[in-house]
């Protein structure tokens, strides 16, 4: 009836596993009491939950991932305390448990952590940025939100009911096999992962569909915003790689479950298989995590420089460049597990061409900066220490990409101070800077800048303390993933690293200091143009937060820097001549119900209660035919609504509240009435 | 109010060519799941272990049918979609009806095939090989299903709802995903079943 499961799955089996399950239940235990409290669970259901609009859904993308943010720094402290103390002792973390720490670290930071922010600040913004009004399959949308939340719950619910696996967040078999790890934690692994992946997949297709088939008349390709690229690319990516995956962690199951022999020592499995798979997956993994930043930097670092893009037409190129390569590369995370030498050398050298692109982005984002009026913003701030930060694990990368190196470098603490390097820098700070620079476009005031700041300088410092002693550390022989050692010598350094681990903490801190500041404060840092920083591309054209069309009137497009042209021109701000009756999407429960049978599903897999799992897998079949069968999914806002909703936002701007925009006209350019205000 | 019944329709053929591009898209991806199944297959095509070998178990001719009935039903959904195009119902749903038929005869088939492969004592759990073998056609079988149900979900649409514009474009939709199919098992069979008895 239950299959696995019984009541020695709950953790009282170790003090530090009953507090990890405690503050899990605790955590859980709050958030309904405080939504009872606030008695928010209606306009939570109605108005979130079952939404199909873009905005929240990409709200909610990124509040699951905040949230998941500081479980898997919690890992990461774990770790960084227990390799502090323990020199020639235990520490306080058994071996086993240690593993499970570094294994769903790994996992949440780049499935639920970093993927869910991406796909959240892509969903709030690029369909504003091409003049749209929604995704194109908004239903869609819901379901993947949905799906990644169901993975990211399986990945909690472990720390409650039953292990998390000990296998790494690679999982690579023969170890992940059922023969050496038969209990649940790899299963949970494998089922976060899949389902959460299949929303991935989901999201590339919309992306891509939403961007060819929904920009606005005028927006060709390449007068699309950098980040609208960037997202285009990486949804490319998402469709294309996610599937192997599916297909990898499928695989893995039925080895696991049904005892099938594609990974096993014996009987013909070839666990080399699995490292390709998952790498041919994983490493444009990597650029879906990176791009979506590139664009965000872009984005910012001309808006604050107060100048158009250095070399767009380079970026788009330099990006598509690094979207095909990334799948040309893969074999580089294995050099030393058995290929001819020539096939090193040629994935070697495809892994060091990548670096020519993103090295020509890096001169464009300088050259922009070059001679223009910067504005220290926070998330300026975050793309400069981007920059830097960001070059030094490019050059470690290169050195990475040598195979003769990589045999002395891989697997030591060396690599793992890389990979950091480029995905907090390159990924995380990206992030940052993308929720600094759209949140008054999602909520219509201003995050505080001086927060935001320091933020960013704990940040950096913590970044550069935590993870520089751990490039020296790699030289002086240190493998990854020890739980103790006996080196006196290494123990300086790994101190050094715990307070680097401290620092992100305070960062970490900052940033929620800097959202109830914030919030708090709103009032005083109310967005009523649409335009916070006197931004370049199309999504400040709307109101902020956003009408739920987004645009009155689809925008007509003559220029990369779309929304800047119409500022120049003094079109602007002007109200319509005639409204139209706007076709928009219902919301619906079928995302959130179809989410909850794709957890139970999961956990019914994992747990083998195949009754429950056959349940869920019918009742996700009957939404989807529902929804199929639905000519009836849409509603009308009529003309007069959407009149007086424009009349109204346009009544809250006074002319003192625009940007000058005489300062940028071109020089002997009488085309149009230029808009005279705030200087 | 006409005006808005222009602008839903007119939405509404605008969301129908956004899903058909999608789904092509999808079925791209759709192909790189079975490309990744495919290669998991050449690579462990040989690995029999100490179980039977492609040799020993595949039965061409037991194949050939099953490849007729996938074909033929492939050239029945056509004349679905062209009877469709045409605007005759009733034809499209005996259209339908006859490459569901073919549809399950396929499945039929291949269910006989793996049940008498695993009474021979060569289930997947046997070798490498034979677990690529069951995920491989597995795989392309349950798609098949899906397909099968797809069919008689819109069998019930177009009884019910007639040739609509939403169901003509559902149609459209699951006679690519159906055609698909058909490619996908043209490359099973080149793959898989001729090299094996070769």
């Amino acid at each position: 009836m239950l299959g696995r499961l019984s009541m020695d799955a709950l953790p009282f089996y170790s003090w530090v596993a009953m507090g990890g399950a405690g503050v899990t239940v605790a955590g859980g235990i709050l958030v309904f009491c405080v939504i009872t409290y606030l008695r928010a669970w209606k306009v939570l259901w109605f108005d979130w939950l079952t939404s199909v609009d873009h905005k929240r859904i990409g709200i909610m993308y990124v509040v699951l991932a905040l949230v998941m943010l500081v479980r898997g720094f919690v890992d990461a402290l774990m770790m960084r305390a227990q390799q502090a103390v323990s020199l020639n002792n235990d520490g306080y973390l058994p071996p086993e448990h240690f593993e499970q720490i570094f294994s769903s670290h790994g996992t949440i930071m780049i499935f639920f952590v970093a993927m869910p922010f991406l796909t959240g600040l892509i969903n709030i913004v690029v369909p504003q940025q091409i003049g749209a009004r929604d995704v194109a399959f908004p239903f869609l949308n819901s379901v993947s939100l949905w799906s990644t939340a169901s993975g990211a719950a399986l990945v909690l619910i472990s720390l409650v009911i039953g292990k998390f696996s000990k296998a790494g967040w690679t999982g690579y078999p023969p170890y992940s096999g059922i023969e050496f790890s038969p209990g649940v934690g790899v299963d949970y692994w494998i089922w976060a992962l899949a389902i959460s992946g299949i929303g991935s997949t989901l999201t590339g297709i919309n992306f891509i569909v939403t961007i060819i088939k929904n920009r606005c008349p005028g927006m060709t390709f390449m007068r699309m915003p950098l980040f609208t690229w960037t997202t285009l690319c990486v949804a490319i990516l998402m469709t294309f790689a996610f599937p192997a995956l599916t297909v990898v962690a499928a695989q893995l199951a039925l080895d696991r479950i049904l005892g099938f022999h594609f990974f096993t020592n014996g009987d013909g499995g070839n666990m080399m298989m699995y490292a390709n798979l998952l790498w041919i997956w994983g490493h444009p993994e990597v650029y879906i995590l990176i791009l979506p930043a590139f664009g965000i930097f872009s984005e910012v670092v001309a808006t604050f420089s107060r100048k158009r893009l250095f070399g767009y037409t380079s970026l788009v190129y330099a990006t598509a460049c690094i979207a095909i390569l990334s799948f040309t590369v893969w074999l580089h995370h294995f050099f030393t597990m058995g290929s001819s030498s020539n096939v090193n050398a040629v994935f070697g050298i495809a892994t060091m061409i990548i670096a020519v692109p993103t090295g020509v982005k890096v001169f464009d984002w300088v050259f922009t900066m070059y001679r223009g009026r910067i504005e220290f913003h926070p998330s300026m701030v975050f793309t400069i220490g981007f920059m830097v930060t960001f070059v030094i694990g490019g050059v470690t990368g290169v050195l990475l990409a040598l195979p003769p190196a990589d045999y002395l470098m891989h697997n030591s603490t060396f690599l793992v101070a890389h990979f950091h390097n480029m995905l907090i820098p390159g990924a995380l700070f990206g992030y940052f800077a993308g929720m600094n620079y759209w949140f008054p476009k999602a909520f219509g005031f201003k995050l505080d800048a001086k927060w935001g700041i320091r933020s960013f300088w704990f940040w950096l410092i913590g970044f550069y303390l935590a993870f520089m002693p751990l490039y020296v550390l790699g030289f002086m022989g240190m493998s990854r993933r020890m739980e103790h050692y006996a080196d006196p010598t290494w123990q300086p350094y790994l101190i050094i690293a715990g307070l680097g681990a401290l620092f992100v903490l305070c960062g970490i801190a900052c940033i929620a200091i800097q959202l109830y500041v914030s919030v708090k404060t709103w009032g005083s840092a109310r967005d009523v143009t649409g335009d916070a920083w006197n931004g370049r591309t199309l999504e400040w054209a709307t109101a902020s937060p956003p009408a739920p069309y987004n645009f009155a009137v689809l925008p007509h497009v003559r220029e990369i820097d779309a929304f800047f042209d119409m500022k120049i021109r003094g079109v602007a701000y002007l109200p319509a001549a005639e409204y139209e009756d706007i076709v928009m999407p219902k919301n619906t429960v079928l995302g959130p119900v179809m989410g909850a049978a794709l957890f139970v599903f999961g956990f019914a897999m994992i747990w083998q209660i195949w009754w429950l799992a056959a349940l869920c897998l019918v009742i996700n079949l009957v939404a989807v035919g529902v929804r199929a069968c639905d000519d009836n999914s849409d509603l009308v806002i009529p003309a007069a609504e959407v009149e007086r909703l424009e009349a109204v936002r346009l009544s809250q701007i006074s002319p003192s509240d625009l940007y000058d925009m005489s300062d940028f006209a071109p020089r002997g350019a009488a085309s149009g009435e230029i808009l005279a205000g705030r200087t | 109010m006409a005006d808005t019944i222009s602008i839903l329709e007119e939405e509404e053929k605008k969301s129908l060519e956004s899903r058909e591009f999608g789904f092509w898209v999808y079925l791209m991806s759709d192909a790189v799941i079975f490309a990744l199944l495919f290669a998991t297959y050449v690579v462990l095509s040989n690995n029999s272990a100490a179980g039977p070998t492609a040799a020993q178990l595949f039965d061409l001719r037991h194949t050939a049918g099953e490849t007729a009935l996938l074909l033929i039903s492939s050239l029945t959904f056509g004349y679905a979609t062209i009877s469709m195009s045409q605007g005759h119902s009733g034809r499209t749903v005996q259209w339908l009806l006859v490459t569901l038929v073919l549809g399950l005869g396929f499945l039929v088939m291949e269910m006989m095939e793996f049940r008498g492969m695993i009474e021979k004592g060569a289930g997947p759990e046997t070798s490498g090989f034979l677990s690529a073998f069951f995920t491989l056609i597995g795989t392309h079988g349950l798609h098949v299903t899906m397909g099968a149900v797809g069919i008689c979900v819109m069998i019930g649409q177009v009884l019910t709802k007639g040739l609509t514009l939403p169901v003509r474009s559902r149609l459209m939709r699951l006679g690519l995903f159906w055609h698909f199919l058909d490619i996908v098992w043209i490359g099973i069979f080149s793959v898989v079943y001729l090299p094996g008895v070769m």
